[in-house]
């Protein structure tokens, strides 16, 4: 038995479930039906909230973790999605599936602004410049008459999807959210695995090199940006579906902070890392809010260990180790011949 | 003719004044900035809430010890830097090898627990801090009124920068510091104890957020997120200026200073993002910033 064999604690993992870690499809699937299930199990409003977290992080780490662009402006896409969504929904009375549209698709535009201006700048100096865009529209948000100042808006309703579904009712607000929190996803899956997604890759390996191959960066880089940009707007917006209440705490850096460190936490640039993060910073969030602590703080803390300890995140950290255990059970019932 | 427009000149130079202190406070901060950044390549996001500590240790050292203004100028800064070089030692050292970007959220998750803590102790209202009493009371100059601590502030400040850029373009120290910013390794091959300089500049950095939070302290109320909106400004400040010359971060952040003063006076909602769109123009027009040398870097 060589110095690398598997704790003693691995064949019982093995035995438990060996197909849940064969091919991913099988364990989006499990991960799929364990979703459609939890309302059953778990509060439906914090189980959307962490849907609502989950994609907003997906969206972020299409930049971070398969570009290599460091955002720090990301609550503006969400949170000015929320607000737009809100005003939609409340003051024009658009029905829901418009709302979101509208939200979305001013983060999509806030996005082309904001990634014009940053991709001048690199590394960074890119965060800095996002992080004090972003710190605009924060002000904005404040100021402007229809964002109702520190009260925001209040009360938006969630109404009808398209003239057929009640949201009113929890469950099927539930699998809506459930479903935009798959189709994000998918379209964060679809880019990451097609030409363009190599292209970001190699983008965030050796941009100069990309450039010399011929591609033009800058615009991968803005495309990119803005769909990043509309995914987390998508997010924000549902949340507001959700909430019916669209405030400033949606919008100001200390959010943008925090999907840095759901993605961190989880695992940059993998697929499952911002889920994974998102669920444990949304857990501790409900967690914590029965205690006195701050979290902020547990926030800091996480993210110092993060930064020092296990830099590629809890699926970054935990990926070669399953991968590894694979590799040495080729078939799936061979479990006792890992060490011949 | 100022009265035409319906400005008196009261407000005009009253704004201008407090916008020459918030940006002697810009030129503090961003200088301290560059000079971490150069030698370290790590913007310290922590800065804010440093300069947040400075204003704080010397509340606390009047509140619990009764230690006046003049005591807390240096002692507040000093206790800082302690601080800031055993942070150095014991965790930023170790990021030295990675992204730099690392540092950042590093040093963003020390802000968030600083500022974290300190509201949770001391909560989330401001606490006043008095004029000391040689600084009290106002000038009266007729065309306005200068209170005399503003003044003191926009000074002391200025000096402060001043000092700095003297000790790194004349100095023996400011000679090695320069030469590791450009090349670290061949600095050390000469037998110069690099490690030692980034420490020290670390703790030069953070000292001078420290003195500034303690000059800042009688100004604004002392609050345990006084800092947390300024740095992002502060980061403004430094992508317009570049972070190539410190003369630049000096000229930047009174000028940005003045700017927003300006603002107040003649459309104050505009005021608080003024510094954000001219940063907007500014990466239009000349992306490696004011006095910024090379976009890569």
């Amino acid at each position: 038995m060589s110095n690398i064999s598997p704790p003693p604690s691995m064949p019982s993992v093995l035995a438990a479930g060996p197909a849940r870690f064969e091919g991913v499809p099988r364990i989006w699937l499990l991960f799929l039906l364990l979703a459609a299930c939890a309302p059953w199990v778990l509060y439906p409003i914090f189980l959307m909230k962490l849907l609502c977290f989950a994609l907003f992080a997906c969206a972020f780490n299409l930049l971070l973790g398969y570009t290599g662009l460091l955002s720090f402006g990301h609550a503006a896409f969400f949170g000015g999605a929320a607000y737009i969504t809100a005003h939609a929904a409340k003051v024009w009375n658009f029905p829901p599936e418009v709302a979101v549209l509208v939200g979305t698709a001013f983060a999509a535009l806030l996005g082309v602004v904001i990634g014009a201006l940053a991709i001048r700048r690199q590394g960074i100096y890119f965060a800095m410049t996002t992080l004090a865009l972003a710190q605009m529209i924060s002000f904005l948000a404040l100021q402007l008459p229809f964002t109702g100042g520190e009260d925001g808006i209040q009360a938006v309703p969630r109404g009808m999807l398209l003239g057929v579904f009640d949201l009113e009712k929890p469950l099927v607000l539930y699998y809506v959210v459930l479903a935009v929190f798959v189709f994000g996803f998918f379209a964060v899956w679809r880019v990451v695995n097609s030409p363009f997604g190599h292209v970001l890759k190699a983008i965030r390996e050796n941009e100069p090199r990309a450039v010399s191959l011929g591609y033009h960066t800058v615009r991968y880089k803005l495309v990119v940006f803005v769909l990043s940009a509309a995914l987390a707007g998508l997010a924000g917006s549902v949340k507001i579906i959700v909430f019916q209440l669209a405030s400033l705490t949606d919008i100001t850096w200390h959010m943008s902070g925090t999907v840095v460190l759901m993605v961190l936490l989880g695992g940059v640039g993998t697929l499952a890392g911002p889920i994974v993060g998102a669920s444990i910073i949304i857990g501790m969030e409900h967690f914590l809010a029965g205690t006195s602590f701050p979290v902020d703080v547990a926030n800091g803390l996480l993210f110092m260990v993060c930064v020092l300890a296990f830099r590629r995140g809890i699926v970054g950290e935990l990926a070669p180790w399953f991968q590894r255990l694979r590799r040495r059970n080729p078939g799936s019932d061979t479990s006792g011949a890992t060490h011949g | 003719m100022l009265e035409q427009i319906g400005i008196s000149p009261t407000q005009l130079f009253g704004q201008l004044l407090l916008g020459f202190v918030n940006g002697s406070f810009y030129a503090v901060l961003s200088l301290g900035l560059a000079v971490i950044f150069g030698l370290l390549n790590i913007i310290n996001f922590a800065h804010g809430a440093i300069y947040m500590l400075g204003a704080f240790t010397a509340w606390l050292l009047l509140h619990w010890f009764g230690v006046g203004y003049g005591a807390a100028l240096i002692i507040a800064p000093l206790f800082l830097a302690i601080c800031g070089i055993l942070f150095e030692r014991t965790l930023l050292r170790r990021l030295y090898d990675v992204d730099h970007l690392y540092g950042l959220l590093l040093t963003l998750g020390m802000a968030l627990v600083l500022e974290g803590t300190l509201r949770w102790l001391f909560g989330s209202s401001g606490n006043p801090y008095p004029v000391p009493e040689e600084l009290q009371g106002v000038w009266r100059l007729g065309f306005m009124v200068l209170p005399k601590y503003r003044v003191w502030v926009g000074g002391a400040a200025l000096t402060l920068c001043l000092v700095t850029w003297l000790a790194i373009e004349r100095t023996r120290l400011g000679a090695w510091l320069r030469a590791a910013t450009e090349d670290p390794m061949l600095v050390q091959n000469f037998g110069i104890n690099v490690p030692f300089l980034v420490t020290a500049t670390f703790a030069l950095g953070v000292a001078l957020a420290g003195i500034a939070g303690v000059l800042a302290a009688p100004i604004y109320q002392v609050n345990a997120m006084m800092g947390s909106n300024l740095i992002i400004i502060v980061f403004a400040v430094v992508v317009i200026g570049g972070m190539g010359s410190i003369v630049g971060s000096i000229v930047t952040g009174v000028t940005l200073g003045l700017v927003e003063g300006l603002t107040k006076v003649f459309y104050p909602p505009a005021s608080d993002i003024v510094i954000f769109v001219i940063m907007a123009i500014v990466l239009l027009v000349k992306p490696s910033g004011l006095f910024g040398k090379d976009i890569h870097s």
